[in-house]
């Protein structure tokens, strides 16, 4: 390992790990891992979902013990017996959920964290000179209840600059920003280079590793797979060291259903008060999607997606019956089962609880959503309502064999498949009954790259069919490669669409800011 | 240092299969421990306490006519914990499926025909079920936790009982004892096989009981919707089941199921209504069901074994010299063994000493 040459720092590396490996039960999580950070170098690790980043990182801050290997700081092997002591080196660590108490003021939820005993007021001053220093504006005295995500990120970071820290670990930092908010991040971590601070930056976006990033690591399968300076790379020879092959190009082909064609799903004006102390209020949602359309929502996650999804799937029912239209039919005051009879097919963000019943087996939630549209099918006996295990069986094997879901055994428990392998399995649940119209929600979240494009290219094949689809995503990638009109979330309010020829990762940020929510209809022809 | 329970990511089928049997053998070693405490000889009492009362025919009638409430109401209780509702109020609806039950042959004696009895028992499980809706309609309507509630209204119940048979129903020939009349004879649930002991048509009616609730829980869209609605009722409100409906649904049958269970006990074992119509049935059935793993045929065997402490109970009464209220000691046993081998299947249990918790706190 030590022949790799340490770029950014005179002499000895930072952190060397070396052989780390961490063994959970019969699982090998980490394999024998070997990472040198030099200082002032910002150090990308690369992998999937699983390829064993998060367990390496708690490793390096003293969260996990790893089974065997060694930890190397500033020369001097060290056990890191916890995230303390990993502080007390000058390890600092961003997680890629907050932990912060909505409750309680920025310098409050700074000063909980500090392991030293420090007043207030000593914290609001130093946070806002961290603030001013590095450009990150935030007020110590806001509750943090009342900031946005990228504002508690800053918290975040600067709760661990005040630690004065040579290496920062960053977990994702920009899967919960727009791209706005990206970039001033990303000049914060220049500046922390320039400052011969190391970074260790964990991410799957290729893009932003290429522009931000010295070196990288990529780890697949709980291994090293490559070290490389991803300036030199392209996204694709970064994805395909990332996944192992080369990935699915979706294939988009045009939309050729008449353009006059009435819409199969509209919303009109849909406005509900927010139904519990965590919940987004929605104000005067509008949005109509043709037949062979694709309407991509994009939005930091929290701003009513949720909501919206519910609104439309029937889980939640509207004031009027018109406020929801189903193929031309009012469906506000209908349940679920009734929209779906309809025609509609809807796919939840949360797979085990939601879409799915962890502990219930495929066949028994292939037949959760698909009782009442499939009754003749699935139920037989009258009245009774018998369950017919066969047709059951025989439903699950197609599906399976037409997603490629990958599974263990027969028929086994939603909870036992693989996130991809069960994402599959429930849009293909959908899929099978040919829905005029499917809402689905985050469809490739925490996914692996060739299960999601695989989703991808079923969701293009659906609406070139024939039918309306609207996917709600977090993922801006995901949403330009198969939307045919993008619309953005922000605050419980929708923007209007735009198309996909006259949107770019700009447009798009600023609509997710919430700027650009009155001027996009104006805008949308001009581009 | 403290305890903590973690979950096991994977959990052994065959532990998840033998646990009642653990669970029965770790009650007898605590028994054995119990009387030797007591000066007995453990030996001769677990004998005289759980096979003596199965050496003789009659006992096998008694441990049937014990039987049937248990298995009845935990059939019902199965529908309830398996959809998440949890009726502790069972012996509360047994009273009043008892006194429904009774209205014919104590208010009208003259009424008589072979349709007096199932239109008893159609009142006792109607009784049952109005008593049942009471719980189910606080919780669907004002989110009320129906523990409390169904568990309250045992005891108004129970004083319901005792003011009925001492005051209004009370048997004006029956030298002041809180009982009513003596039923009629078409009034009586007849024995099974009259000429060998008191076993009565209860156990039959609650072995159908039994049979048609596993049906249902098997093999039919109604007992899937409880299956998915008990174990995630996000997922339920996706799949269109409406959770508000199942709670009354499960409370109606556990409540008419629990009222028949009364008006069998009453027309069946005792011939007329009285203070003391169960010995806790109700509670006691709530052991049945998890030992019987809120299985429908799992709850006929748990129900026989549970019978069997009530008559060991009896029988320790006479041969040790012990109360017969050490068979509340053995249930309560069972059930803390049952629950504790269950959690034990799906949880390890870690020891958390300050070092290790200073280590977690940090992350």
């Amino acid at each position: 390992m030590t022949s790799i040459s340490d770029k950014g720092g005179a002499g000895r590396p930072l952190l060397e790990a070396s052989a780390l490996t961490k063994i959970f039960g019969s699982l090998k999580a980490c394999d024998g891992i070997d990472l040198t950070i030099g200082t002032g170098e910002i150090h990308a690790l690369l992998g999937e979902n699983g390829a064993g980043k998060s367990t390496l990182v708690k490793m390096l801050f003293g969260a996990l013990q790893p089974s065997s290997g060694d930890i190397d700081w500033k020369g001097d092997t060290v056990a890191m017996a916890n995230p303390a002591f990993a502080r007390s080196l000058g390890i600092g660590m961003v997680f890629q959920h907050f932990s912060l108490f909505d409750a309680l003021t920025a310098a409050e939820n700074i000063a909980l964290s500090l392991d030293v005993k420090t007043d207030l007021n000593t914290i609001a001053t130093r946070a806002r000179e961290i603030g001013q220093t590095y450009g990150l504006p935030v007020d110590p005295d806001a509750l943090v209840g009342d900031l946005s995500v990228g504002e508690r990120q800053r918290i975040e970071i600067i709760r661990c600059l005040l630690q004065n820290p040579d290496l920062i670990i960053l977990d994702e930092p920009t899967s919960v920003l727009t791209p706005q908010e990206a970039d001033l991040l990303f000049v914060t971590l220049e500046r922390l280079r320039s400052e011969g601070k190391s970074i260790l930056y964990i991410s799957h976006r290729l893009e932003e590793v290429r522009r931000l990033c010295d070196r990288a690591t990529v780890l697949r399968h709980g291994k090293v797979v490559g070290q490389c300076d991803p300036r030199k790379e392209t996204s694709a020879s970064l994805a395909r060291m990332m996944v192992g092959s080369d990935i699915h190009v979706i294939e988009r082909r045009p939309n050729d259903a008449p353009a006059t064609q009435a819409a199969l799903i509209e919303v009109n004006g849909l406005s509900q008060k927010p139904r519990g102390p965590f919940s987004v209020s929605l104000h005067d949602v509008r949005l109509s999607v043709k037949p062979g359309e694709i309407l991509g929502i994009a939005g930091v996650a929290g701003n009513g997606q949720g909501e919206l999804f519910e609104a439309i799937s029937g889980e939640a029912l509207q004031e009027r019956a018109d406020i929801v239209r189903i193929r031309g039919k009012d469906a506000g005051r209908s349940g679920i089962s009734a929209r779906r009879r309809l025609g509609a097919a809807f796919v939840p963000e949360e797979r085990l609880g939601h879409g799915a019943v962890p502990d219930m087996s495929l066949t028994n939630n292939l037949l959760l959503s698909r009782y009442s549209t499939d009754g003749k099918v699935f139920l037989g006996g009258g009245l009774l309502r018998l369950l017919q295990q066969s047709s059951l069986a025989l439903a699950a094997k197609r599906i399976v064999a037409q997603m490629d879901v990958r599974k263990s055994a027969e028929n086994p428990d939603a909870s036992a498949l693989s996130g991809g392998n069960l994402q599959k399995f429930l849009i293909g649940r959908e899929l099978d009954r040919n829905p005029s119209v499917l809402v689905v929600n985050q469809p490739t979240w925490g996914v692996d790259a060739g299960a999601a494009a695989h989703i991808r290219q079923a969701l293009v094949d659906l609406a070139r069919s024939g039918s309306a689809v609207i996917v709600i995503s977090q993922d801006l990638d995901e949403l330009f490669e198969i939307s045919d009109r993008i619309a953005a979330m922000v605050h419980g309010r929708l923007s209007e669409s735009v198309p996909i020829e006259a949107m770019n990762m700009e447009r798009v940020g600023l609509m997710m800011g919430g700027a650009d929510t009155a001027s996009a209809h104006v805008n949308a022809g001009a581009v | 240092m403290r305890i903590e329970l973690v979950k096991r990511p994977q959990h052994s089928a065959l532990f998840s299969a033998l646990s009642p049997f653990i669970a029965l053998f770790l009650t007898l070693i605590a028994g054995a421990i119990l009387f030797s405490l007591l000066g007995k000889n453990p030996v001769s009492a677990l004998y005289s306490y759980f096979v003596e009362p199965l050496t003789e025919i009659w006992s096998w009638h008694e441990l049937l006519v014990k039987a049937a409430p248990l298995i009845l109401i935990a059939v019902g209780l199965s529908v309830c914990f398996l959809s998440n509702n949890w009726n502790i109020g069972a012996e509360g609806q047994l009273i009043m499926g008892g006194i429904a039950g009774s209205i014919l042959p104590v208010v009208f004696p003259d009424f008589q025909g072979w349709y007096v009895l199932p239109i008893m028992l159609l009142l006792g499980m109607a009784g049952g079920m109005a008593y049942a809706t009471i719980p189910a309609f606080l919780k669907v309507r004002f989110n009320t936790n129906e523990i409390l509630t169904s568990l309250m209204l045992v005891y108004v119940a129970q004083l319901f009982l005792d003011w009925i048979v001492r005051g209004p129903w009370r048997n004006p020939q029956g030298f002041n004892f809180p009982e009513t009349v003596q039923f009629n004879s078409s009034a009586i649930l007849p024995e099974i096989w009259a000429e060998s002991g008191r076993a009565h048509w209860g156990f039959i009616l609650a072995v159908v009981a039994a049979l048609l609730v596993w049906f249902m829980l098997s093999r039919t869209l109604n007992g899937f919707e409880i299956k998915v609605l008990g174990r995630s009722a996000r997922a339920g409100r996706f799949a269109g089941f409406s959770a508000g409906r199942l709670t009354f649904f499960a409370f109606l049958v556990s409540g008419a199921l629990a009222g028949l269970a009364g008006i069998a006990e009453v027309s069946g074992a005792v011939g007329q209504l009285r203070t003391t119509i169960t010995p806790g049935y109700g509670f006691t059935a709530i052991i049945v069901a998890f030992l019987g793993r809120l299985n429908p045929l799992g709850i006929v065997a748990a129900g026989l074994v549970l019978a069997l402490s009530y008559l060991g109970g009896e029988a320790a009464q006479v041969s040790l010299g012990i109360s017969e209220k050490s068979a509340r000691i053995f249930q309560g046993i069972i059930l803390f063994f049952v629950l504790a081998s269950d959690t034990l299947i799906y949880y390890r249990i870690r020891f958390v000493t300050r070092h290790s918790e200073t280590a977690a706190k940090g992350a």
